[in-house]
């Protein structure tokens, strides 16, 4: 094997697919009951692994851990303290953290379902599966040691929408592209954006996009720890973490109806108009399309194929006012597409005058963070039932039924990247110089200090006045969430047998 | 594009100063002086503008102030980095702020709001007296910065609080008559916001006062600095090439020395700072440590400070310290005999974001300065590395970080951007003309 390949068989399938056909899936949150039967359950799960099949298999299971789930399973607490702090303090760990997530008001984790208190779990286990093959995958998984070893906390169900989430857009198409080949060079400024991104940005034990590795626990080789790999950057020390990475799920429940009776007020009921404010939060058009016309210029990590290029060949270059795709929508909060510079950089003298301040073009140039170092893989399912937007616009039934996104993402250093989007970029009321907003759909329009609102939209236009849209109410709410750790395969053994 | 005054005069503006008052504290006593602290606060770190101790809010020409206990965590970094015997230093308490005007008149300003506040705090300092003339005792204790940046200078705070007004004005006024807007030219509008600006202000609900006039000994003093600091330079210029080789050597080879002690945050001290962060969309960052030992190291960065302190005072004074748009005030002192250097910075956005500017936009400029310091992440030829080595780097921030047990912010809610929009948005109302193009890139800031 050469000696930068990755060991697929060792790493879990998610960091590499996301399992899309198999439409079925489910998420059991769980709690160890019985250590010894836990611990035999998972050195025997039959875990997916990022091997690529032919033929393409119709299940999966996947398993990530929390910090609880470790202290429990009896991984040493000198160990765990090596995790990251993030991880070790857990979402709701610390009130600041809730502050910068957002997490606040009716978001507020003491409102949660899951996650909070004595409702968070030790382990998630994801099971996906081909249509109808659900049930059986279930009980295949769960084998005869489950009910002994696991106490359920919930089981999470759900729903194969299409390609759309619940408020009825296109959803899950842009997404960084790995490098999987350790090809990428990032020693000094990246001048253009790319959505090629370090390895180590989404698995540990390897260099990010600083080119460095991500802190992570290291152990001193023991017997228990023999069939662990080697640290590549430590040859002495078995990397407890290579292959492994961080999982970030939060239940996001969205109110359907909400949204779009709120865009048909916003809008005097025009179907048209209505659907266009929605695309402008958003920031896609409801098929997947982008609001700009795709560049001349391949971009890195995008294609080879069509429809790649037809949803991702695009940046905000040349739109700062956001005309085309407001400054304030979701995809562009969630992504700037933005490279080191704010403006293009030809030329070593340029280059100096850009690194000492000058040159600057418009008052919101820098304002902004490069986004190579803020990437997110998300891997998130829906649940509940399919509701169309024009029946969204009727009067909610009694008992009407719960729609939303189990919002999961992989990410290696998750104050870097997930916190770091979540809270400078969706929730901030001042991205990218904006004011009174906060992201369009997932904002919790809370105030903060000097600023009361935050729940305004504005749709720049040509003219040079913005439309701006007023009185946003809150359309998503975190029911649940958690920080867990996605093991490689021969970290999860080792933990099915260290506390032994 | 460019703004020219309604008068078409250079605009004229009051300068930006900074006090800083330091003083030994009797230890014994540090838990109570915190919770006296504590007790002036809203939110915690946060100050109540209407505290009874120092009631901030009373000061108008005050943009920053902070109260922090100077503990360092870090004296045994010497030990373990060049066995060196631990310093011990006195803990300090300091008291410092960014305000507008005259150092003098607003000490004298800040003794009689709060005389009595500021003496309860002092008394914990250990040679305060308690019938010793206060404004003395405080000047006595004043330690002026080695550099000092501003990220606009000649912004008061007079001028945030009307261009603050003047801008939530006209949203309104566009925002009630969204509907009469609708298919008017950029110019239309900008003529009715012009009118709503002129009726706002005969009925005296807005105000937009001309800048005052920045004193002539400032102007002769900054006019002096402007030219004698380039002059000193180039007057030494052939000893720095004699020296070069020799600086070089003495660099490189402390720089392949010198250790690094940047472990993973105590998660009670990362817990504590972050607690009091975020309650705002601006924060504040004081950090402490020790230089490391010798005179190369402290005569290096004496030097580079002197010079950074040239480009924040002539070259960076207009929204941005090199790349960095984000930061308000910020100051580097040095201590007890310049062996420690605190630094201490009001900037926008969180802490994440704030080292994620240091790291991808200004590490030279960061290294530079902290590479000085004992611990820091290794650097080459001074600006290359050190602080682009991520996590470590913002490891050794955390630690050398202290909480501020006090932070008043005089205009919170208003970041860099919104205070130069501000002034972009009052720039297209006071001008007598602008071209179309020009109307509507202004109409584009609301």
């Amino acid at each position: 094997m050469p000696v930068n390949a990755i060991d697929y068989s060792d790493v879990q399938g998610l960091v590499r697919f996301g399992f899309g056909g198999m439409t079925e899936c489910c998420f059991y949150l769980v709690n160890i009951k019985d250590v010894l039967a836990a611990r035999s359950w998972l050195a025997s799960a039959p875990i997916t692994t990022a091997v690529e099949m032919k033929p393409i298999p119709s299940t999966a299971l996947q398993v990530a851990l929390t910090r609880a789930g470790l202290e429990t399973l009896g991984v040493p607490g000198k160990t765990i303290a090596g995790f990251a702090p993030e991880f070790v303090s857990g979402m709701t760990g610390e009130e600041s953290r809730s502050r910068r997530l957002g997490d606040v008001g009716a978001n507020s984790p003491t409102c949660w379902q899951w996650g909070y208190g004595k409702k968070t779990p030790h382990l998630l286990v994801m099971i996906y599966a081909n249509e109808g093959l659900l049930k059986q995958w279930e009980m295949s998984v769960k084998g005869n040691l489950w009910d002994a070893a696991f106490q359920v906390l919930e089981r999470l169900p759900t729903s194969h929408l299409g390609a759309v989430e619940p408020f009825g857009f296109v959803d899950g198409i842009s997404q960084p592209k790995i490098d999987w080949e350790r090809k990428r060079s990032v020693s000094g400024d990246q001048l253009d954006y790319s959505n090629l991104v370090a390895l180590g940005e989404f698995l540990l034990g390897y260099p990010n996009e600083y080119g460095k590795y991500t802190d992570r626990p290291l152990i001193v080789p023991a017997d228990d720890a023999s069939d662990l790999l080697t640290a590549e950057d430590h040859a002495d020390k078995k990397d407890l973490c290579r292959n492994g990475t961080y999982l970030v799920m939060r239940q996001l429940q969205q109110d359907v109806r909400g949204f779009w009776q709120f865009l048909d007020k916003a809008t005097d009921s025009n179907p048209e108009a209505r659907q266009k404010l929605g695309e402008a939060m958003v920031g896609r058009a409801m098929n997947g399309a982008p609001l700009l016309p795709l560049s001349n210029n391949p971009i890195a990590g995008v294609g080879p194929d069509d429809q790649d290029r037809d949803y991702n060949q695009f940046t905000y270059q040349g739109d700062d006012a956001g005309t085309r795709c407001p400054v304030g929508a979701h995809i562009r909060r969630a992504n700037p597409r933005n490279a080191d510079f704010p403006q293009p950089v030809r030329g070593l003298i340029s280059h100096l005058i850009r690194i000492l301040g000058f040159g600057r073009k418009d008052i919101r140039d820098d304002l902004m963070a490069p986004t190579r170092f803020h990437r997110i893989l998300r891997r998130g399912r829906e649940y509940g039932d399919f509701l169309a937007p024009k029946e969204a616009l009727e009067p909610a039934p009694p008992d009407d039924p719960e729609h939303g996104l189990h919002f999961i993402c992989l990410n290696s250093n998750i104050s870097r990247q997930f916190e770091f989007v979540q809270s400078a970029w969706i929730m901030s009321t001042k991205f990218d110089g904006l004011t009174e907003e906060s992201d369009p759909l997932i904002g919790n329009r809370e105030p903060v200090r000097g600023c009361p609102f935050s729940n305004a939209f504005s749709v720049p236009r040509e003219s040079g006045l913005r439309r701006r849209v007023t009185g946003l109410p809150q359309f998503v709410f975190v029911r649940g969430g958690a920080y867990f750790f996605l093991p490689s395969v021969r970290a999860l053994r080792y933990f099915a047998k260290v506390g032994a | 594009m460019r703004f020219h005054a309604i008068d078409g005069s250079k605009p004229k503006m009051t300068p930006q100063s900074s006090f800083m008052i330091i003083a030994p504290l009797d230890v014994r006593r540090t838990d109570e002086l915190r919770s006296l602290l504590v007790s002036m606060n809203s939110a915690p770190g946060n100050a109540n503008p209407k505290n009874e101790i120092i009631p901030f809010g009373r000061l108008e020409d005050l943009h920053f102030a902070r109260l922090v206990i100077l503990e360092d965590q870090t004296l045994d970094d010497i030990t373990t980095a060049y066995g060196l015997p631990r310093r011990s230093y006195p803990t300090y308490l300091a008291f410092l702020g960014d305000f507008d005007g005259d150092t003098n008149r607003f000490l004298k300003e800040l003794v009689a709001q709060a005389g009595n506040g500021l003496r309860q705090i002092f008394s914990f300092c250990e040679d305060f007296q308690p019938d010793c003339d206060l404004l003395s005792w405080m000047k006595n204790h004043e330690q002026r910065p080695a550099t000092m940046y501003v990220n606009w200078a000649g912004r008061t705070m007079r001028q945030i609080r009307e261009e603050d007004a003047l801008r939530n004005g006209l949203e309104a006024c566009l925002q009630n008559n969204a509907s009469v807007f609708v298919g008017k030219s950029p110019r239309e509008i900008r003529d009715t916001l012009k009118e709503f600006v002129r009726s706002e202000t005969i009925a005296g609900r807005l105000r937009l006062t001309m800048p005052g006039q920045m004193p002539l000994t400032w102007r002769i003093r900054n006019l002096l600095h402007l030219v004698g600091v380039p002059l000193v330079l180039l007057f030494f210029t052939p000893l720095f090439i004699l020296y070069l080789p020799f600086f070089a050597f003495q660099l490189r080879r402390r720089e392949k020395r010198d250790m690094e002690i940047a472990p993973r945050v105590d998660s009670v001290h990362a817990e504590k700072l972050a607690d009091l962060e975020d309650r705002d969309v601006t924060n504040q960052f004081s950090a402490l440590g020790s230089l490391k030992p010798g005179p190369f190291r402290r005569w290096t960065l004496v030097f580079f400070l002197w010079l950074v302190q040239y480009t924040t005072r002539h070259i960076y004074n207009r929204g941005h310290l090199a790349r960095v748009p984000s930061i308000h005030f910020a100051r580097w002192v040095f201590l007890d005999n310049k062996k420690r250097l605190i630094f201490c910075s009001n900037y926008d956005g969180s802490l994440e974001s704030y080292m994620d500017d240091f790291i991808n936009k200004v590490a030279f400029g960061l290294n530079l300065v902290f590479s000085n310091g004992i611990g820091y992440p290794k650097t080459d030829w001074l600006v290359f590395h050190g602080a682009k080595d991520e996590q470590k780097f913002k490891y050794f921030i955390r630690r050398h970080e202290l909480p501020t047990e006090v932070w008043y912010n005089g205009h919170p809610g208003l970041t860099n951007f919104d205070l130069q929009r501000n002034r972009r948005v009052r720039q297209g109302i006071e001008r007598q003309s602008m071209t179309d193009a020009e109307i509507r890139e202004w109409l584009e800031l609301f």
